[in-house]
């Protein structure tokens, strides 16, 4: 069964997103910082009349942090929140068979955690991540 | 839920009797479903609360908006319900058709009142005659529906108004663009005045779609002072009713769920509170209850609380209520923490009182409360303090607000600062606003008042204004304590639409939500509390140098304002004031050198500033220290302040220790201090000594000055009719000190070591033994 799937860079590397994950993908405009919070919140950014929380995946992968030129995002709405994603690059939406992670692969540490499965892009493997999974933990809802 | 009214003001309680109508009416089509099912399953316990709700909303509302028809139909259907919700009767097919009848009559009243109309009230004796467990089944004719008034007003789905408040800003910010673009070109000063057109059309409009969406919580609360004073006459008590917070806006839709819990809450805590009068004198509360209902922002939550002085929830009733239902085991009940206990006020069907009244009957309606408060994702919370009182408080989620804002600067980030945390914004200036560090901590000192300092440069991490010296201080109050924030500069107040932010950035503890003002730049708004917790402030007395008058101002305290008998209004500390009476003026008699009053059988001191003139009947203020007792006569009180933190001392000691502002006026304390000092020394005339004179004058001389200083009169020679409380005599002067004196005598000796042990003389210059021996004896011998 083939799903669509938006491909996407994500700290250098190709990932697959899934559409229904995705609200919208967008060039943000600058971001506000916020204090106190974890470095993979890059801050808040108005989009139209929405207030969105700028997440850099990157960070929450264990990775260096996405540098933005463009600052091109993922916009996704998550438990009644609107987040965006930093992205390096989009490339390509498409339909994609998910397969499970195979056991042939060895992923590790947080790419683990947000892995979703697999899709195989002209015989490249690109890992389906979790959108959800990217958000910072808190440790205790408050 | 949600009600956009087409605005034909007519005043408030047009406003509430349509709101009234529309709600009941929509209740009724809800309902109907319920009626039915219940008819088909009379032992169905839901349906049977849901009715039960209907009709307690009803009666609540009509006793208020004053539909006696529609209450004592609504009162009859509830107490017939309760009986059934008790398990005392069984609903059977004649007594559902009878609470059907009811309901439906209910129904045509609401459409005649809209519509205008009057219908005649036939038959409803009828309607309630049927509700009785004895009454003969009767068919009652089917209700031809009136003529259904035209609407007047529209429901709304949520989403839409969401949609369009979105779109709106959206619009704003168009607009913004727009101006910002034109103004970089050259324009046509004729393009420039229809943008400027454009730009206030825009914001009226802004305004108008905000207001649809928002309310402040004064429609709310304006509900309020009708309603307490209708149900407390009603009741035959005195409320004092404070509005606190009526400028915080709310959801209209939480308004809307609001109004009827508030309600609920309102009239339980008048009727089931508050005490009587007579009562409340009794047990040396003032006569007038105090009630007070406020609301304010705090970190994301709206909260709203009540408070009374009543006599709070009787928890050991509760219990034996929960066990007489059934509703818990014996065993369950003895094993529950006291917050367990006092929750089972939630429980249907539940009440702390026995008796039915008129206001809020039996159901303290709790469960009903509870209900509707979750429904919004809100927070009940009771304090209850047995004989003293209750606080109730509601928070509800701050999922849409408009916040009155001040917007600060620090570095390059801006912030919002909620308005109402904000006493006043200070900039550090020769000696009233300066800045001490004390170890490695800073304090401000703001015209002598201490207070912590929180830079929010250092707290937030903003390293642009890293190490500046501190300038600009917001002086923020929150519930548990004051502090002083540092920040770079102010730049503006606005009133912004604050929206609950990520669970990410509320996670940093100092966020109350997030806002997107005209700039289009996302911003912040700080939690006051949360910054105070996340700097580690502790509010203890260790930053205030008077640990003990601070610790007291905190816990606040409580005075009775009152007018003097010269017109002023004073005040005086509760704690001393045992009961407020009113007393025949002719119980007031100046004897012996004061004012003193005779009231059960006791002379009491009394201070009076003025002549109580002709009034028949003077109120007195009865004090007491715990042992002894004066009056102070007052023309009335007025009601209980709390004493503001600062007060001006007095000049001079005229009974008054200083002045406070009360509500913009200058108020004078009384010092209960002086009035029990100027009443003990009545009562004991300053003991009069008789010194036998001795052969060199030394006491006369010695002795006199020593005594009079201490309080003593003194005389050589007893003039006629005069008695002494004490006599003093030289023991060794060889004259028989005894013959001639009667009462008390002590007696002094010139040598340092007593003659005889038992001799009980006091060497001359011990000065402390004579002190306590002349006290000593005087309590002995003080038969007077």
């Amino acid at each position: 069964m083939k799903g669509l799937f938006l491909i996407a860079q994500i700290a250098g590397r190709g990932v697959a997103i899934e559409s229904t994950q995705v609200d919208s993908v967008v060039d943000i405009g600058e971001a506000i910082a916020v204090p106190r919070t974890t470095g993979a919140v890059r801050g808040l950014a108005a989009l139209r009349s929405r207030v969105v929380t700028v997440i850099d995946p990157a960070i929450m992968l264990g990775m260096p942090p996405t540098v933005a030129r463009r600052s091109r995002a993922v916009i996704s709405l998550i438990d009644g929140h609107c987040y965006a994603f930093l992205v390096d690059a989009l490339e390509d939406v498409a339909l994609f068979v998910r397969h499970p992670l195979s056991t042939g692969i060895v992923v590790d540490g947080p790419w683990r955690r947000a892995a979703l499965g697999i899709v195989e892009r002209d015989g490249e493997p690109l890992i389906i991540l979790d959108l959800a999974i990217l958000l910072p933990q808190i440790p205790q809802a408050a | 839920m949600h009600g956009l009214k087409r605005w034909t003001r007519l005043g408030p309680m047009d406003d509430l009797l349509q709101e009234f109508i529309a709600e009941t009416r929509e209740t009724l089509d809800a309902l109907s479903g319920e009626v039915v099912a219940w008819e088909a399953a009379p032992g169905d316990r839901a349906r049977l609360d849901a009715i039960f709700r209907f009709v307690h909303t009803v009666k609540g509302s009509c006793g208020f908006l004053d539909l006696p028809r529609l209450a004592r139909l609504s009162h009859a259907a509830e107490d017939v319900l309760s009986t059934v919700r008790a398990g005392n009767r069984l609903p059977d097919t004649a007594l559902v058709n009878a609470v059907l009848a009811v309901i439906d009559r209910i129904g045509e009243l609401v459409e005649a009142i809209d519509a205008g109309n009057s219908l005649d009230d036939s038959g409803e004796e009828l309607l309630i005659a049927a509700l009785a467990a004895d009454a003969i089944p009767t068919t009652t004719a089917a209700a031809t529906p009136g003529i259904r008034h035209a609407v007047r007003s529209v429901r709304l789905n949520v989403g839409l108004l969401d949609h369009m408040m979105s779109g709106m800003s959206d619009m704003v910010l168009a607009r913004n663009e727009l101006a910002r673009r034109l103004r970089d070109g050259n324009v046509d000063p004729s393009i420039d005045a229809a943008l400027e057109r454009l730009s206030q059309t825009v914001a009226d409009m802004r305004d108008t779609v905000t207001r649809t969406r928002m309310q402040r919580v004064e429609t709310l609360f304006s509900a309020l002072p009708r309603m307490v004073r209708d149900t407390a006459s009603l009741l035959g008590k005195r409320v004092t009713l404070t509005i606190e917070g009526s400028d915080v806006e709310l959801d209209r839709e939480m308004i809307e769920v609001m109004r009827d819990p508030l309600g609920h809450i309102i009239r339980n805590a008048v009727d089931h509170g508050i005490e009587a009068p007579a009562m409340r004198r009794m047990i040396g509360k003032p006569e007038s209850g105090r009630l007070t209902v406020s609301a304010r922002q705090s970190g994301n939550r709206i909260m709203i609380e009540i408070v009374d002085d009543g006599n709070g929830i009787d928890v050991s009733r509760l219990v034996a209520k929960a066990r007489t239902l059934g509703l818990r085991d014996a065993e369950t009940l003895a094993g529950m923490s006291e917050a367990a206990k006092l929750d089972l006020i939630f429980e249907p069907g539940l009440s702390s009182r026995d008796t039915v009244t008129a206001t809020s009957g039996r159901g303290v309606g709790m469960d009903v409360v509870r209900d509707s408060i979750d429904q919004i994702g809100g927070k009940l919370t009771l304090i209850n303090t047995p004989g003293r009182g209750l606080t109730i408080t509601i928070g509800v989620p701050l999922t849409l607000s408009i916040i009155s804002t001040i917007v600060v600067g620090v570095g390059e980030q801006r912030f919002a600062l909620p308005r109402q945390a904000i006493e006043e914004i200070v900039r550090v200036r020769g000696d009233t606003v300066r800045i001490n560090t004390i170890g490695d901590s800073v304090v401000a000192n703001v015209r002598g008042r201490r207070l912590a300092v929180v830079d929010l440069a250092t707290l937030l991490g903003i390293p642009a204004s890293f190490g500046r010296p501190i300038d600009t201080l917001a002086i923020v109050s929150t519930k548990d304590g004051d502090y002083a924030l540092a920040i770079d500069m102010v730049i503006d107040t606005e009133e912004l639409v604050v929206k609950p932010a990520a669970p990410a950035v509320m996670a940093a503890g100092v966020y109350a939500g997030q806002t997107l003002p005209d700039s289009g730049l996302p911003m912040l708004l700080l939690d006051m509390a949360g910054i105070a917790s996340v700097a580690g402030l502790v509010f203890t007395h260790t930053i205030d140098n008077e640990d003990e008058a601070d610790a007291i101002v905190e816990a606040g305290i409580s005075a009775l304002l009152f007018e003097d008998l010269d017109g002023e209004r004073r005040a005086i500390v509760l704690a001393v004031v045992d009961r407020v009476e009113k007393v025949a003026t002719e119980a007031i008699r100046h004897t012996a050198g004061r004012s003193r009053l005779a009231i059960g059988g006791n002379i009491v001191p009394l201070h009076m500033v003025a002549d109580p003139g002709t009034r028949m009947q003077t109120t007195v203020l009865r004090l007491t220290d715990g042992d002894s007792e004066v009056a102070y006569a007052i023309a009335e009180p007025i009601d209980i302040v709390e004493l503001p933190a600062e007060i001006v001392g007095a000049r001079g000691t005229g009974g008054i220790v200083g002045v406070v502002m009360i509500d913009g006026e200058q108020v004078e304390v009384v010092d209960p201090h002086v009035l029990f000092a100027e009443g003990e020394q009545g009562r004991q005339h300053r003991p009069l000594c008789l010194l036998r004179a001795d052969a060199g004058g030394w006491m006369e001389s010695f002795l006199r000055p020593t005594l009079e200083g201490a309080g003593y009169r003194c005389a050589t020679h007893l003039a006629d009719g005069q008695v002494a409380d004490v006599t003093l005599v030289m023991a060794d002067d060889g004259t028989d000190a005894a013959a001639d004196t009667t009462g008390a005598v002590v007696r002094l000796r010139r040598a340092k070591a007593a003659a005889r042990e038992d001799d009980g003389s006091i060497y001359r210059y011990d000065r402390t033994g004579l002190m306590a021996a002349l006290s000593q004896r005087l309590a002995r011998g003080d038969g007077r």
